[in-house]
């Protein structure tokens, strides 16, 4: 036994090793009902709330200028922080779009933008697309197109051309958008969202809020996970 | 390469004749096994986050991003981080034969941990003068095998 016991433990390292990097990789799928304990959603929505127990549309609580989808009055905010050039941003957001389906009048989305340039390299112009198309009134139709055409443009080694296809497919004004997305107002106001992600504490992309509280990675990316976290959150307000 | 080697010192003293205590494990050796697992754990995580695409949350120092998204983080398209979790469970069994008994496993464990820490230089040095960026996993990491070169010296000195 005592010669075998060093390849076992050996062996138990390997196991654990690449069980804990399997278990990293994939987010849990069992997790949902015990994850986040119900005090913890509880405290920064009572934050929000001061005094009073009457439900209060968290949208309400979201600076002036951010991005919003949704209807004002839906009493669970979702807020992300995402970098278009991100593949779990891309990933997360057919995740999205499946949960603002199904709760359309109770889930409002707020986007923020928070490109981490020194590893996506188109991450920032990404952004000022986006803004461009915003300006325009397109400012969703572009972000939803930035993140169903990643895989596209992210490993371009320009991505000009491929957003200005992007563009044309919107309908916008091709010479404002391309005098836009260089503007400096343009990069002022992503330099903004990214300051208010240093002011949260964000570090990483896609980080989500859901009626203020931050959310682990492995429950915002996991469908599952993020429908429960909502329904407790619409329960809470009932 | 033998797991329950009669050769090392430790053993030599606590074995008798006739008797059958169980081996005395060298606690320089485990003690260089544990670091090699946390060592691991640490490349483990950085490997899995390079390879899912996530960007790795910095809470110490704040140049992760600069670091990890590097091209110096990458070798022949693998992340540099897997290089590293394969050199730390290979130190980790070497240290684990060693503190067996097995003196040959505790040379290699002194080859590997002398390469590796060749390897941390090297990081350290791109960190300091060609990113100008530092990332606490990286550091955690030359820390764990600057600790291993302390015990393997140790463990030779001991000798």
């Amino acid at each position: 036994m005592t010669r075998k016991l060093p390849i076992i433990i050996i062996v138990g390292a390997l196991l654990v090793a690449l069980g804990g990097g399997a278990l990293l990789m994939r987010p849990s799928q069992t997790s949902t009902p015990s994850t986040p304990p119900t005090n913890t959603t509880q405290t920064p929505r009572a934050a929000n709330t001061p005094g009073t127990l009457t439900p209060r549309p968290a949208a309400s609580s979201v600076a002036p200028g951010t991005h919003l989808r949704g209807r004002s009055d839906a009493p669970v905010l979702l807020e992300e922080y995402a970098d278009f050039q991100c593949p779990p941003c891309g990933f997360f957001h057919p995740i999205l779009k499946k949960l603002e389906g199904e709760y359309e009048t109770q889930l409002r989305v707020a986007f923020h933008h928070f490109p981490i340039r020194t590893m996506h390299k188109h991450a920032a112009e990404a952004a000022r697309a986006a803004e461009a198309a915003g300006l325009q009134g397109k400012f969703w139709q572009m972000h939803d197109l930035l993140f169903e055409k990643q895989k596209e443009w992210q490993d371009a080694p320009t991505a000009r051309p491929l957003f200005l296809t992007y563009a044309r497919t919107l309908g916008l004004n091709l010479e404002k958008f391309t005098q836009d997305i260089d503007s400096t107002a343009i990069s002022n106001r992503v330099l903004n969202d990214e300051n208010s992600a240093s002011a949260r504490g964000v570090t990483g992309t896609p980080t989500v809020f859901l009626n203020g509280r931050e959310l682990a990675f492995e429950e915002a990316t996991n469908y599952n996970t993020l429908r429960a976290l909502i329904e407790r959150e619409l329960a809470a307000k009932k | 390469m033998s797991a329950q080697g009669s050769d090392s010192p430790e053993e030599r003293t606590g074995a008798h004749e006739g008797e059958t205590q169980p081996p005395r494990i060298s606690r320089l050796s485990a003690l260089a096994a544990v670091l090699a697992l946390a060592g691991l754990a640490d490349a483990v995580y950085l490997t899995v986050e390079h390879l899912t695409g996530r960007s790795v949350r910095c809470t110490v120092t704040s140049g992760c991003s600069e670091v990890l998204g590097s091209p110096y983080a990458v070798i022949g398209g693998y992340p540099l981080a897997l290089f590293g979790a394969l050199a730390y469970f290979t130190a980790f069994s070497l240290a684990i034969l060693a503190a067996f008994g097995s003196h040959r496993a505790g040379n290699f464990l002194a080859v590997l941990v002398a390469l590796m820490f060749a390897m941390t230089l090297w990081l350290l040095y791109l960190q300091a003068f060609v990113l100008e960026a530092y990332c606490q996993y990286c550091l955690l990491s030359a820390l764990i095998t600057s600790l291993l070169v302390v015990i393997v010296i140790a463990r030779r000195a001991t000798k």
